[in-house]
């Protein structure tokens, strides 16, 4: 995840330390994606290493203060102007799954359709819930959070949605085929056509 | 709220709709039992022709069951006669159907006094509770306006304010987000949500799940039938959303 272009994209609007730039980070995204103290200095070490922040002075309580660099200027600029890539085929448990469990015999891949539904259902009604409670204005950049995970959890629905339907196809298909060997009415108004 | 919670405004006991009968007979409902408590926003999703929007429409009393039993409000509506199930459908539900259904010809102020004064209100009165419910959807600068004056998002929200206007107990919405850009769909399932906040029963069709989402519980439909329910509970940790 982007941690690092992240830190440097707030220190960007002004030096700050460690646990400032948690804070921020934490508030920017509503605390979707909560962060130890521990990485982001980590993150820090590793981006003064590569020239892109350094250690501006020492306060009273003796916590570093960071700031960036020209470098790290261009790093934030180019990260703000490229689009992020889509990994090529990210492992997916979920489609994994149901891959496995449509080839596998006895299996009941339309229950799993369905308790997985539910479950995403339940996901997008708390996603929502949040956003209920949500201030429009004071909030806007962790409604922007919130709307991405809930296309998401949407996504996943309707992929749902579509699998079931197809599955339902198939079963039909397959409702129809079986009985062709005993010359089933349907099967030979099929092979009439 | 207890209170509001128990007893259902809306309850649809074991009905079954068939469409024309002998070989040609089509069951868009078998079986369907559902209550609707005030307070209570229930969506109703499933693949076309899954029987959503007849589930809709019996439950408002625009279309009679085969079987079973649809009561608003404690009544069965199949014991009405067709002016006392008209005045329920005119003063218990109200309706907000994808395709808007507003009359061309009457301003938007117009349209949403229409169901008072078809129930003997007096026109004064019919327009300035008119005006009233259009404000509560943040449209009562539209009043004067007719319907092609007006974008999709806003005949919408005049189409809302109608279904809300007068003390509708019961909101029944087909697809009310229809082709509305996301956020303007968005703002129309607020402004159902707040009512349902308020008190009233509402019942919400619709194939998106992110849209069904704004509902207490979700319902699917399948050929008809009830095939899965989930509910939210507000007990349930909210940050469990996001890990």
């Amino acid at each position: 995840m982007a941690i690092r272009q992240g830190l440097l994209a707030l220190l960007d609007e002004g030096p700050a330390y460690g646990y400032q730039l948690k804070a921020a980070f934490e508030e920017r995204t509503g605390g979707t994606w909560p962060l130890n103290i521990g990485q982001v200095y980590t993150t820090l070490a590793r981006a003064e290493r590569d020239g892109l922040v350094a250690q501006l002075e020492t306060d009273d309580d003796g916590r570093v203060v960071y700031e960036i660099t020209a470098a790290g200027r261009r790093e934030v600029a180019q990260w703000f102007h490229e689009p992020v890539r889509r990994e090529a085929a990210p492992r997916d448990e979920l489609a994994i799954k149901l891959a496995v469990a449509v080839t596998a015999p006895d299996v009941d891949v339309t229950s799993i359709v369905q308790t997985q539904r539910g479950e995403t259902m339940r996901t997008l009604q708390q996603l929502t819930r949040l956003k209920r409670d949500a201030d429009e204005d004071a909030d806007l950049a962790w409604l922007l959070v919130l709307d991405r995970l809930i296309f998401d959890a949407e996504a996943e629905a309707r992929w749902l949605d579509h699998c079931e339907s197809r599955l339902a196809r198939k079963a039909g298909e397959k409702a129809v085929r079986r009985p062709a060997t005993g010359r089933s009415p349907r099967a030979a108004q099929g092979s009439a056509r | 709220m207890t209170e509001m919670q128990t007893a259902p405004v809306l309850e649809l006991r074991d009905v079954t709709r068939i469409h024309g009968s002998g070989v040609t007979a089509v069951h868009a409902l078998r079986g369907v039992s559902l209550s609707v408590c005030a307070g209570e926003l229930v969506a109703v999703m499933g693949p076309s022709g899954s029987g959503k929007s007849t589930l809709l429409n019996v439950a408002g009393g625009l279309d009679s069951v085969t079987t079973g039993a649809v009561l608003v409000e404690g009544v069965d509506l199949a014991t009405l006669s067709a002016s006392d199930l008209a005045a329920v459908r005119r003063r218990a539900a109200g309706y907000v159907f994808q395709d808007l259904n507003l009359i061309p010809t009457l301003t938007a102020a117009e349209n949403v006094a229409l169901p008072l004064e078809l129930d003997g209100g007096s026109v004064r009165e019919s327009r300035r509770r008119a005006v009233e419910s259009l404000a509560a959807v943040g449209v009562e600068e539209l009043a004067a306006r007719y319907p092609d004056e007006m974008s999709g998002g806003q005949q919408q929200r005049v189409a809302i304010a109608r279904a809300l206007v007068g003390d509708r107990r019961l909101v029944l919405a087909d697809e009310p987000t229809g082709a509305l850009d996301s956020e303007t769909g968005e703002a129309v399932l607020r402004l159902l949500r707040r009512r349902v906040d308020e008190g009233a029963a509402g019942v919400l069709v619709t194939h998106e799940s992110r849209h069904a989402a704004w509902a207490d519980r979700v319902v699917f439909l399948r050929d008809g039938t009830v095939v899965d329910s989930t509910s939210y509970s507000v007990d349930a940790d909210a940050a469990g959303a996001l890990s």
